[in-house]
């Protein structure tokens, strides 16, 4: 998708980094991510992924550099970019003894979207005769199709992903396509350990090491190895 | 802020409704207690400043173990995350948990009262029961206004079952202080007197305070 004409990018970092004590986890970090365009970040366990995620996402404070997300700058005016912000990390963020549906309007209701939703998002990902069972009965892969659904309830201009089809099976894939996919139209950070799908997906790549930025590049110019090599 | 408070607060009951963590923890906890002070003083009836005493010890232990419990499905099951994300008042957390926190203490309370009636008490109940009900109410909003903030602090540490009451049983002093004083009266032999006016007015003192210290910090325990 084209980036919105005249609209501020959606993640501009510059020099971005965190500590946790004494060890860095993201140090130096500096890119823009147009609007609608999708950023896929690669790293081996550790390198700061998540952390970059959780970043964005105002949950947590960056430590030097500026970050700016949907124009705002973080941490200062995170309450402006809250509820426009989707995160799917390792965590579904359901509680377990709650149903689908009940998680579901729970999250409608702090979001302020029509409970409606809650039942279209179900049935859209194949949900719809398991929506009433309480989240612990399902499996991971249905668990995650109602993270997903929980991630797209409010129509959120950024999506922050991590490993969004684990546990997904093809068809779980292709369900939930319009909800985190390219069609959803909203710009992604998109962190995957499964180098050609994040290629596929992407148009910039980052590739993370220890924390600091190892490979920043547009899609194009990146081949699959460059990506192999942050594992090594 | 109405809408995020109210959607909390459903939730969290409907937890209780189907997980039965809190509650039936906390009113068995009483009991047990209340036993285990009938046999331990060697008495089969109190009254005066000792029933107030028995009294609000086992509540505030019972209420602890209900501040315990409060934050664990946010901090277990990504619900801080979930909150955080979305557009709404973080104050919306501090007052839900704080109404959850004072329904659990009144619904324990409805039962634990009558027992201690039963099992403990010397006079009877049935004349002090209005007063004692105000004095109840008053202590409850300031248990749960303070087991909130505590129990929202003591969930981000490892060791929250023991910094949860580390914290608020020091805190809680002046309540207790207070409500045993207002009930004492209530619960003395040949007839109950009324309570005296400045201990409910320390409760209520205690109330606000706490009310507004829990408000100007509660973000902060949110806070990375």
């Amino acid at each position: 998708m084209e980036p919105a004409a005249g609209a501020e990018p959606a993640v501009e970092l510059e020099g971005v980094g965190r500590r946790y004590g004494e060890r860095t986890a993201l140090a130096g970090v500096t890119l823009t991510l147009a609007r609608g365009a999708t950023l896929a970040v690669f790293g081996a366990n550790g390198a700061g992924k998540t952390t970059l995620l959780r970043i964005l996402a105002t949950l947590l404070r960056p430590h030097s550099g500026t970050t700016r997300v949907l124009g705002q700058e973080l941490p200062r005016r995170s309450w402006a970019v809250r509820g426009r912000i989707g995160l799917l990390g390792h965590e579904p963020m359901l509680y377990r003894e709650l149903t689908a549906r009940e998680n579901l309007r729970f999250h409608a209701r702090l979001h302020r979207v029509p409970e409606a939703r809650v039942g279209e998002l179900l049935e859209l990902v194949g949900m719809g005769r398991r929506q009433d069972d309480p989240v612990r009965t399902l499996s991971r892969g249905m668990t995650q199709r109602v993270a997903i659904c929980r991630v797209a309830l409010p129509r959120p201009e950024l999506l922050l992903l991590d490993e969004p089809l684990a546990n997904l099976d093809p068809s779980g894939g292709d369900a939930v396509e319009p909800l985190i996919g390219r069609s959803a139209g909203a710009a992604r950070v998109l962190v995957s350990h499964d180098v050609e799908q994040g290629l596929a997906e992407a148009d910039v790549v980052l590739g993370l090491r220890a924390g600091r930025p190892a490979l920043l590049a547009p899609v194009g110019e990146v081949e699959a190895a460059d990506v192999r090599a942050l594992y090594a | 802020m109405r809408s995020a408070v109210s959607a909390l607060i459903r939730k969290d009951l409907r937890l209780e409704l189907r997980t039965r963590e809190s509650v039936p923890a906390m009113l068995l906890f009483s009991v047990s207690t209340f036993v285990l002070f009938h046999f331990g003083l060697q008495r089969d009836e109190l009254e005066g400043d000792l029933a107030a005493g028995v009294l609000w010890v086992t509540v505030l232990f019972a209420a602890v173990l209900g501040m315990n419990r409060l934050f664990v499905s946010e901090r277990e099951e990504g619900g801080f995350d979930g909150f955080l994300l979305a557009p709404v008042d973080r104050t919306s957390m501090l007052i839900a948990k704080a109404a959850v926190l004072f329904a659990f203490l009144v619904v324990v309370e409805l039962a634990v009262v009558p027992a201690f009636a039963i099992l403990l008490l010397g006079p009877p109940l049935g004349q002090a029961l209005p007063e004692l009900l105000g004095i109840l109410l008053l202590a409850d909003a300031g248990i749960a206004v303070v087991g909130t903030l505590v129990g929202g602090l003591a969930v981000q540490t490892r060791a929250r079952e023991l910094i949860g009451p580390l914290l608020a049983l020091p805190l809680l002093v002046p309540l207790l202080l207070a409500a045993a004083q207002a009930t004492a009266p209530l619960l003395s032999e040949g007839g109950a007197a009324a309570a005296p006016g400045r201990w409910l007015a320390v409760l209520g003192l205690y109330d606000v305070v706490f009310g507004l210290i829990a408000y100007a910090v509660f973000d902060f325990l949110l806070e990375d």
